[in-house]
């Protein structure tokens, strides 16, 4: 593979442009968003509805239904190879083995007619199969199932594998999706808002959970949410979407502290804060922009305060601001 | 100028290949029906003329389809039939959802004991297979186009029952039902203006497909000779009389099959279609 | 000053369907509840997911009817009260729901909602109609161009501000919002809250507001309930309840919410007190407070006692046996108030 290249880092995505062709016209759904992610690292992708976080997040395991998605251009490389370019065969190899993810919603992800344990034992027989191994018996993949579930805190896994996914609770169910997950050994999770379903106090323990693993495992970590607490408690680092691009990417803290494009200061002040009830939170005036006909330059330009001529014929691109901030904004 | 969702709607029609044959299959059908007087061939066979040196005659240039016992254009007789096949099929499903829309969207909405006797009244029809208690009917009224519609109607009102109290129920539990109760609505209001609307789309498709099934159950009881009486040029009667000319005489006997599998299958077709494009996950795209 | 709203041991049982080998089983998902709403008064409504807070708000919109205890609206004791006598008080009692794009009819346009209420209650008819349909839109910032819109042409901010103005159509006294922005953008919910604010302001109403986003809940209410397992176990001002919760499970809440001033590098990433949450043992969270372990019980068969004492950190013998601790100043928790 791609050893002999030393700086690789695990993923690498560039320039990558998606569409979705529907009656209406073509959606330009993802615009030239660029991402890197090292081994190990933590990346929280934030941004409201219908700017494209989640077809990212699936555009990693190609789960896009194609069409109407259409790779316009950009690569995605992943362990040195290209996603995009793989065959379906190969990229069967790479899901839940070296990308595993997580959804918001679990309880559609698990067939309710099955039993907790026949489900991880078929998905772990079958993940031997995918890499052309010799499938372990039943009784090999139920032990090695019931070792997963204990692994993200549940008690009791042989009860549990004998359970159907409606006796679980919401929590329970996010905590078997994630050791499903866990079961190929992967070096990337990709979770889409993981907690979204689940009650504060639950979505506190799956999130502790979901730390604990990346530091225990030394897993990456891609995290969609649209809660930047969530993001916060979870991620080292955080890109912010608007309409399909990244407007700004930088360490949690520093977004935090000093956000510097307009759209990610007014996504921070639209926040309430429960500590500071006098601080207002403010909205964004307008609404997202309608992607079948995108507004031209900065896609942002409608709603921003500081929209000049230049904003409006010129697209910005991502800038380095300070080393691992990048700002995409005419005015910074 | 056409609504967005005229267009959406055409424009999936359109990617269908198997809605658009059902579409062609059907305007084909309704057309032939509304101007068969006046583009038959033989304008006098429809009323029982009789030429018997033509009788029984092959398919040729003059008589496409060949002609009948009695030298009568089978051509001419089939296109004049499917106004009565139409309008026959089209009153029967009418009828048969104007009865059962209403009481499926009261047993769906009222429960209790309103719902139970609707529904075990529904349940009671339905266990009897319809074409027998239809035939049964017709023995019982005589024989005659009207009698056999009648009977259909009788057999066909279930389904509907069954179908609007279904959609009816989960209708029931849609917060914008709610919002209608908390504006003070009353319960009729509720039903005529929120429900009913509401309901409309499965109705519409199975209406589609059923005057297709009814199609055939009409030539059924025609065949069985319980329906039109002749001379009227009915379908299934036609069938009836051509099975006693099979095989020499082919060809009596498939034009007027040909016509019921048409429209059967163009009536099927056009429902699934309609589906697709009634389809409320169909119309955010 | 006569009491808007007033609610007493409010309660409501569900049977649930019998099982063969079962006896015959209910649910409680509203037990025992107490609340008193002035005229212009923001009670925020809080708890988890099967607190029973929606139920509790249609049991007081008498959409569904009470198992036990009295509303009382306006001076008028509505529990029982025939549907027919109700309808005019209905005017002055409106919902906004939680999901804006299930609550509009799909077939009607936004005027034909906005005046749904106007009809019924035939407040408007003809030309004064319109003109009060296009008035209150334009209070909640929609202008004329919307009127012939359908649902589905709308953005959530859109829809939930046309169910806004449809509720303030009869020109109610108390709106109900039932989670009003959790289905909406945090920028789009920003804007929700102010015109909420406005709307309350110059029109004097009372605002029961649940939600189980206690931001939110904090910018809106002056007061503050928090359910568990269809209890209050927790009441007062909100700066009481948020700035010094008492009850084990307010602060369980409290504790589990990601701040972000703050937001230490996760505590869980860096060297902080966080990891391990296996069921049935403690967890930290960012801020360090002992959030709470396990989740909600199953209303059907909720532990004896306290119910909540199977996920509190101070559970004593006694919380474990008899029946839920009443609400006694605020807090039904006894450990606490002796502590």
């Amino acid at each position: 593979m791609t050893l002999n290249q030393p700086r690789e880092p695990l993923l690498d995505i560039s320039d990558y442009r998606l569409a979705f062709d529907s009656f209406d016209g073509t959606a330009q759904v993802l615009d030239g968003v660029s991402l890197r992610l090292e081994p190990g690292e933590t990346l929280g992708i934030v941004g409201e509805t219908g700017c494209g976080k989640s077809v990212l997040a699936r555009s990693l395991l190609r789960l896009n239904p194609a069409p109407p998605a259409r790779v316009v251009s950009g690569s995605i490389r992943f362990e040195g190879a290209d996603l995009l370019t793989l065959s379906e065969r190969e990229m069967r190899r790479l899901r839940g083995r070296r990308i595993a993810m997580v959804f918001q919603d679990p309880v559609s992800y698990l067939n309710p007619l099955l039993t907790i344990g026949t489900q991880m034992t078929d998905a772990l027989r079958g993940q031997h199969a995918a890499v052309g191994q010799a499938q372990p018996s039943r009784f090999v993949a139920r032990a090695e199932a019931a070792a997963l579930l204990a692994s993200v805190g549940l008690a009791e896994p042989e009860r549990l594998l004998a359970s159907h996914p409606h006796q679980l609770s919401g929590g329970m169910r996010q905590r078997v999706l994630i050791a499903m997950a866990l079961a190929g050994n992967p070096a990337l999770l990709v979770a889409d808002e993981p907690t979204t379903a689940l009650d504060v106090t639950v979505q506190a323990q799956v999130l502790a959970l979901i730390a604990g693993l990346v530091r225990d495992r030394g897993l990456a970590l891609l995290l969609i949410s649209h809660d930047l607490g969530v993001i916060a408690a979870s991620c080292a680092r955080v890109a912010v979407m608007y309409a399909g691009t990244i407007v700004e990417e930088a360490a949690t803290a520093t977004l935090l502290r000093q956000p510097r494009h307009p759209y990610a200061q007014g996504l921070l002040a639209a926040v309430p804060d429960l500590d500071r009830p006098e601080h207002r939170p403010r909205g964004i005036a307008g609404s997202i922009p309608n992607l079948l006909r995108p507004p031209p330059g900065c896609r942002f330009h409608p709603r921003c305060g500081l929209a000049t001529e230049r904003c409006r014929v010129e697209k910005p691109l991502l800038r380095e601001l300070a080393p691992g901030h990048n700002v995409a904004c005419h005015h910074v | 100028m056409m609504g967005r969702r005229t267009r959406l709607a055409l424009w999936q029609l359109r990617r269908s290949f198997s809605s658009m044959l059902g579409l062609g299959l059907v305007s084909g059908i309704v057309l032939l029906a509304l101007l068969g007087p006046w583009i038959v061939p033989y304008p006098d066979d429809v009323a029982g003329a009789v030429n018997i040196a033509g009788k029984l005659r092959p398919p040729s240039a003059a008589h496409w389809f060949g002609t009948d016992e009695v030298g009568n254009d089978i051509l001419t007789r089939v296109i004049i039939g499917a106004r009565l096949s139409l309008l026959v099929g089209m009153g029967i499903t009418l009828a048969a959802a104007c009865i059962g829309v209403p009481l499926g969207i009261l047993a769906g909405t009222a429960g209790g004991v309103v719902r139970e006797a609707v529904m075990r009244l529904t349940d009671l029809f339905l266990s009897v297979p319809g074409l027998v208690l239809a035939i049964a009917l017709v023995a019982a009224l005589g024989p005659g186009i009207v009698n056999a519609m009648v009977a259909l109607v009788l057999v066909w009102w279930p389904g509907y029952v069954r179908l609007a109290e279904a959609k009816a129920l989960s209708l029931r539990e849609e917060p914008f039902i709610e919002a209608a109760r908390v504006a003070g609505a009353s319960r009729f209001r509720i039903l005529w203006r929120h429900v009913l609307p509401n309901s409309l789309s499965p109705i519409i498709v199975k209406m589609s497909m059923d005057v297709g099934q009814a199609i055939l159950a009409v030539a059924s009881l025609g065949f069985l000779g319980l329906g039109a009486k002749p001379p009227t040029p009915e379908w299934g009667a036609m069938i009836s009389i051509a099975r006693g000319y099979l095989p020499d005489w082919w060809w009596y006997a498939i034009c007027p099959g040909a016509f019921i599998y048409a429209s059967v299958l163009g009536f099927n077709l056009l429902g699934d279609g309609l589906r697709d494009i009634l389809d409320p996950r169909s119309n955010r795209r | 000053m006569t009491a808007l709203l007033h609610a007493t041991g409010l309660a409501k049982t569900y049977a649930l369907p019998r099982t063969a080998f079962q006896l015959a089983r209910t649910l409680q998902a509203v037990a025992g509840v107490d609340l008193l709403l002035q005229p212009g008064g923001t009670l925020g409504l809080v708890g988890e997911s099967g607190c029973g807070k929606s139920t509790l708000a249609r049991l007081l919109l008498r959409l569904v009817p009470a198992s036990a205890g009295r509303i009382v609206f306006a001076g008028q004791d509505i529990t029982t009260m025939p549907e027919a006598t109700l309808r005019p008080l209905r005017r002055r009692l409106q919902l906004v729901h939680q999901n804006p794009g299930a609550a509009l009819d799909p077939r009607l346009t936004v005027a034909q909602a906005v005046a749904e209420p106007l009809v019924i209650q035939r407040l408007a008819r003809g030309a004064a109609l319109r003109d009060r349909v296009a008035a209150l839109l334009a209070e909640v910032g929609l202008g004329a161009e919307f009127l012939p819109r359908f649902p589905h042409e709308l953005s959530g901010g859109q829809k939930q501000r046309v169910c806004i103005a449809r509720a303030l159509a009869p020109e109610p006294h108390l709106l109900v919002l039932d989670e009003p922005t959790s289905a909406l953008d945090v920028s789009v919910q920003a804007q929700m809250l102010d015109m909420l604010a406005e709307l309350r302001e110059r029109r004097g109403l009372a605002y029961l507001f649940i939600s189980h986003n206690l931001a939110v809940v904090r910018q809106v209410c002056a007061e503050v309930a928090v359910m568990y397992l269809g209890r209050i176990v927790e009441q007062g001002s909100a700066a009481e309840v948020f700035g010094a919760p008492r009850h084990p499970y307010t602060r369980a809440l409290l504790a589990s919410v990601p701040r972000l001033a703050g937001a230490a590098l996760p505590a869980a990433l860096g060297d902080g007190p966080a990891a391990a949450t296996v069921d049935g043992q403690a967890a930290a969270t960012v801020d360090g407070q002992m959030a709470a372990t396990g989740e909600p019980p199953n209303p059907a068969a909720p532990p004896p006692g306290c119910p909540f004492h199977p996920r509190c950190t101070l559970a004593q013998p006694a919380c474990r046996m008899g029946v839920p601790p009443p609400l006694v100043n605020g807090l039904a928790c006894p450990v606490s108030r002796a502590g």
